[in-house]
């Protein structure tokens, strides 16, 4: 399981990178989400992969999993969700003032693509 | 501890001139008296153990480790300067008060001026040498806000920028002399370091160390070449210019040579290098200040020069030298500063302080004449005022003292005076004395006793030490004449010492040399004046500009605006420092029993894999991309419940909810397609770093996943202690709210801080610019559904939403013991709510709802911070919980905890953070001409039609 794991986070970070480096911003917000996903995974497979041991105290309990790296994960996605939604109004906003959504700046078209 | 308070408060008084301003300006001075009195009380409670030779010490640990702590330390030195800060500060203060006109900022005024005085203060304070540094930087920053305070003034913005480059480049040089100091002496304790004087002066690096303190000492107070820029920075205030040259800022390069003199003076490097300087600054700058038709320009470079004249006399080395170094800081601070506030009176009086528009203000300003020509005799050295006592004292050494020819020094010395005794006179004759002129730019009158009191009872200070010196001032020259030498101190201050006395013939011929060159001031002034001369300002910007155009246009070309280049740098460089770790450290092969691979779970994977080569490949079309972003979100949620983590898979699957319909309402507002326009080699290349990214990343994923752990984790603690500590089962739970409760309450902090962002940038977006102009003109770019508000979603939603509630509440109350808690429970609310705004609209439901919020962000981070505050009251510190069981007939027995408050104030948070961004969102859309309806949905069911737009709304 753990090569599945590897690969996933893997082809995350490399999708959420490529789409990163795209010139739009909203490719560049999926791109974060979903480098964010191969973050959070990544931290939580810090604490190795174990199946069927939640850290749930029971006394039938075989044992339980590293609960340390799934509290760090479990407020990372929540504050993702806040960067995020701020990213997006940062976005939205820079759309709305400059008429385009390119992110670099070094471009010299800057024509308004917007309809008024 | 009250040390440390008197340089502290200051620093805390700071904060109430800004608030005071709004009761008055007199109310706003008034406590910043306050504040510097209180802190020159506190001094004066602990001077008479001074005065008897002790040393009184206030020790706190800060980082001990490094050696950093903030040690404080008053002896006799320490009290006469931190005497003299607060005391002129406070005279400062009261003439302040008057001098600043109605337009000018007040409030602002007094702040500066009290972090200036507290960084001073700490200065003077300062046990450890690296707390010294930080107060020394202090200084710089915060004399650069006072002298640029006249922010339209393009010289008070220039004189503000030259005196930050010049003395904090000078604190830099010191930061690593200290540094070296520390290292030789094993210590940074000021007071260890002071003992260590044969070490330290045997050390091959004590020559490095010397310069480079040396050039923080003498950047701070303007000896040559470094005085350049305390003339420019005349374009500050008077009040402003009378404390930072007077008796503090340019004090500190004096004060710290004092400090540093027992270990550092004494050799021929320290004799020549500062006797040297102290000599050319002493003899150059008075010759200038001659030659300066504005008053406070002379006032500046008479000031340069007798700082000059102050080293020279700690370079010479001798205790006797060093003694009257301390004598004459008293009396230069008490004439200079009544000097330039006179100054500052003529100028706020007739508008003007150019000498050659002054002359004949004797009769019409008796008072400010009667102070200013006090503080001027006394700056000439004319007997029995204390300049006097000084200055010959001052002689009496320069004439014993061998450089070069053994009357070389003397006969400097004698010029040094004349030109000082000169440019005294021509301060008194041609302000003060001459007819009566008729082309003021102002009629000039004597100002109010309130802008004349203070510089009245420095000249009072300036007769009363001149007079009886044993008596006002031998004591406090004695006690940091003490401290400086390290030797009891017993001056004798006379003020004839017989005719046999060098000093007294020097002082003749400087008087008589000064009225000579008066006489002939006219014609030398045209000499000066043809004479071609290096000008300062030319020279410090020729340096500084080539300097700042060249980091310019490297910063330029580093920083040139292309974001996703930096993104790429950044991610190889992160990769480069991978790989350097992996190929340099040395690791054991991977022996941990992996999982096998299960059926069920390979199909997430597949679906996850597709999902994202999808994304990669259609992300052009932007709903498609959301679409599949749920697929991956979704696939993540339930490995994260395989992989034993019901919290994370709760949380990351409402998370999704919330983040798509984020999205979704943005995109409305953004293309719906991303334009095809990078080339195939940027896609190319763009290509091969995201690759080497993820193939890194996975690699280093699986490595540790195929390792066990190098150490025992903690993990181990947290499962012994979550119950019988936390008192909950839900070890991801307990850690949240109890054991890393502090982190969770940053964390919802931050949350609550994003969402506030949003609103604040919503709010800047709505307002008239470019941005409402779109919005207002917004045309939508793609067909609508015809039915906005579907009767089915809207009574589903409505049906469901007690349930979801209840749901809400469940997951909350569970937390602590199964999955759950306040995050998730908080997402699901929101959730809930959110399908409200979908069904009928955002205003609809707006309009049904009474909660703020901002209300309720605010409330769940201060009922966090309630409840770790709370464990206070218990005994126990920030954040410990509590818990306990209730048996309430008929329920069962069951447990409360104080963590589930501290849930509670996360579930709010996330609650209003999450609600508040999407309705920031839904305001744009309204902005935009989203309709608001009346009815909760398109059709009226009891006449079984649809309603028509004009109905609807």
């Amino acid at each position: 399981m753990e090569i599945l794991v590897a690969s996933a986070i893997g082809l995350l970070a490399s999708a959420g990178i490529y789409l990163m480096l795209r010139q739009r911003t909203f490719p560049v917000i999926v791109g974060l989400t979903l480098l964010s996903y191969a973050v959070n995974v990544f931290i939580f497979a810090v604490g190795r992969l174990v199946v069927g041991l939640p850290p749930i105290l029971d006394k039938a309990a075989a044992g339980y999993t590293d609960p340390l790296p799934q509290a760090l994960v479990l407020t990372a996605i929540v504050i993702s969700f806040g960067m995020t939604a701020v990213i997006v109004i940062i976005a939205l906003g820079a759309y709305l003032e400059s008429g385009h959504d390119r992110v670099d700046m070094t471009d010299d078209t800057d024509e308004p693509e917007v309809r008024k | 501890m009250s040390l440390a308070l008197i340089a502290v408060l200051p620093f805390l008084g700071a904060l109430l001139p800004g608030l005071m301003i709004r009761s008055g300006r007199t109310a706003c001075a008034s406590v910043t008296a306050a504040v510097t009195g209180l802190a020159l009380l506190l001094l004066a409670l602990q001077a008479p153990a001074v005065l008897r030779g002790e040393v009184i010490q206030t020790r706190i640990e800060w980082m001990p480790a490094l050696g950093l702590n903030a040690n404080f330390m008053l002896d006799g030195l320490g009290l006469l300067f931190a005497g003299m800060i607060l005391g002129i500060g406070l005279l400062i203060i009261l003439y302040a008060r008057f001098y600043l006109s109605k337009s000018d900022p007040m409030g602002q005024f007094y702040t500066y001026l009290l972090l200036f005085q507290g960084a001073m203060v700490g200065i003077v304070l300062s046990d450890n040498i690296l707390l010294l540094l930080v107060f020394w930087e202090l200084t710089s920053l915060s004399s650069f806000l006072l002298i640029g305070y006249w922010k339209h003034l393009p010289e008070g913005r220039q004189g503000a920028r030259m005196a930050l480059t010049v003395t904090g480049g000078g604190g830099l040089a010191m930061i690593a002399g200290m540094l070296i100091l520390g290292q030789i002496a094993g210590s940074y304790d000021l007071s260890v370091i002071l003992t260590q004087r044969e070490a330290i002066q045997a050390s091959d690096w004590y020559l490095p160390a010397l310069i480079l303190i040396l050039l923080g000492a003498f950047t701070k107070s303007a000896q040559f070449p470094f005085h350049f820029w305390l003339p420019h920075a005349m374009a500050a205030p008077t009040p402003v210019s009378a404390y930072l040259h007077s008796a503090t800022m340019v004090k500190a390069g004096i004060f710290l040579m004092a400090r540093m003199w027992p270990v550092l003076a004494g050799t021929p490097e320290w004799f020549w290098i500062v006797t040297t300087a102290g000599l050319v600054t002493m003899v150059m700058a008075a010759k200038i200040a001659l030659f300066k038709d504005d008053l406070k320009a002379l006032l500046a470079f008479s000031t340069v020069s007798h700082l000059g004249l102050i080293t020279m006399l700690l370079g010479f080395g001798t205790a006797e030298a060093a003694t009257v170094a301390m004598f004459h800081i008293i009396n230069h601070a008490t004439f200079k500063a009544a000097l330039f506030m006179s100054a500052g009176i003529v100028d706020h009086e007739a508008h003007t302080r150019d000498l050659k528009r002054l002359g004949g203000l004797r009769t019409l300003m008796p008072i400010t004449f009667a102070i200013a020509t006090v503080a001027a005799l006394s700056m000439a050295g004319i007997p029995p005022l204390n300049g006097f006592l000084s200055k010959e004292m001052m002689l009496e050494e320069a004439a014993h003292t061998v450089w070069g020819a053994p009357w070389l020094l003397g006969a400097l010395a004698t010029i040094g005076a004349l030109f000082s005794v000169a440019y005294s006179f021509r301060f008194i004759a041609h302000t003060f004395l001459g007819p009566v002129r008729h082309d003021y730019p102002h009629h000039p009158h004597d100002p109010g006793f309130g802008m004349w009191a203070a510089p009245a009872l420095l000249a009072g200070l300036v007769v009363v030490i001149g007079l009886a010196p044993m008596f006002a001032a031998a004591w406090l020259v004695d006690t940091a004449a003490g401290a400086v030498t390290g030797a009891p101190v017993d001056v004798k201050i006379a003020h004839w010492h017989g005719f046999a006395s060098p000093a007294l013939w020097m002082s003749v011929v400087a008087i008589g040399g000064a009225l000579l060159l008066l006489g002939a001031h006219k014609r030398l002034m045209a000499l000066w004046n043809a004479t071609p001369r290096p000008e300062a300002k030319r020279i410090f910007d020729g340096i500084v500009e080539p300097m700042a155009r060249l980091s310019r246009s490297t910063s330029d070309r580093q920083h040139d605006g292309a974001l996703t280049r930096y993104i790429a740098i950044a991610t190889l460089a992160i990769v480069a420092a991978g790989l350097f770790g992996w190929f340099t450290g040395t690791h054991t092969p991977g022996t941990r029993t992996l999982l096998p691979v299960a059926v069920v779970p390979a199909l997430g994977w597949l679906a996850l894999i597709i999902a994202t080569l999808a994304i990669v490949i259609f992300h052009r079309n932007r709903l498609l991309t959301l679409v599949l972003v749920g697929i991956i979100g979704l696939m993540i949620s339930v490995g994260f419940a395989y992989f034993s983590a019901p919290d994370l898979a709760l949380t990351q699957i409402s998370v999704e909810v919330v983040s798509v319909v984020l999205m979704l309402l943005a995109l409305n507002f953004l293309p719906k397609r991303t334009p095809s326009e990078s080339t195939a080699p940027r896609r190319t290349f763009d290509m091969a770093v995201a690759v080497t990214a993820g193939v890194a990343l996975a690699a280093l994923s699986y490595a540790l996943m195929t390792r066990d752990f190098a150490f025992p984790t903690i993990a181990d603690y947290h499962i012994a202690n979550s119950k019988t500590e936390g008192g909950g089962t839900n070890i991801v739970n307990v850690i949240l709210v109890d054991f890393r409760g502090y982190d969770t309450f940053g964390e919802i902090t931050v949350l609550g801080i994003a969402a506030l962002l949003i609103y604040a940038l919503t709010e800047a977006l709505l307002k008239a610019g470019p941005a409402n102009d779109r919005l207002l003109a917004w045309q939508p770019d793609q067909r609508r559904a015809g039915d906005r508000h579907p009767m089915m979603l809207a009574l589903a939603t409505r049906l469901i939403l007690p349930i979801a509630m209840m749901v809400g509440v469940f997951i909350f109350l569970r937390g602590h013991n199964m999955p759950g808690g306040g995050f998730i429970a908080g997402l699901v609310v929101s959730i809930a709510l959110v399908m409200q705004y979908m069904a009928s609209g955002f205003a609809w439901a707006q309009a049904r709802q009474r909660v703020d919020y901002h209300a309720l962000i605010a409330a769940g981070v201060l009922t966090a911070a309630a409840t770790g505050i709370g464990s206070w009251f218990n005994g126990t510190p920030y954040m410990t919980s509590d818990y306990g069981y209730i048996h309430l007939w008929p329920l069962e027995e069951f447990e409360w905890a104080t963590a589930a408050l501290f849930d509670l104030g996360v579930f709010l948070t996330v609650t209003g953070a999450v609600m508040l961004s999407l309705a920031s969102l839904s305001r744009i859309a309204m902005r935009a001409g989203e309709t608001v309806n009346a009815a909760p949905f398109g059709i009226d069911p009891s006449e079984g039609r649809t309603l028509d737009p004009e109905e609807a709304r």
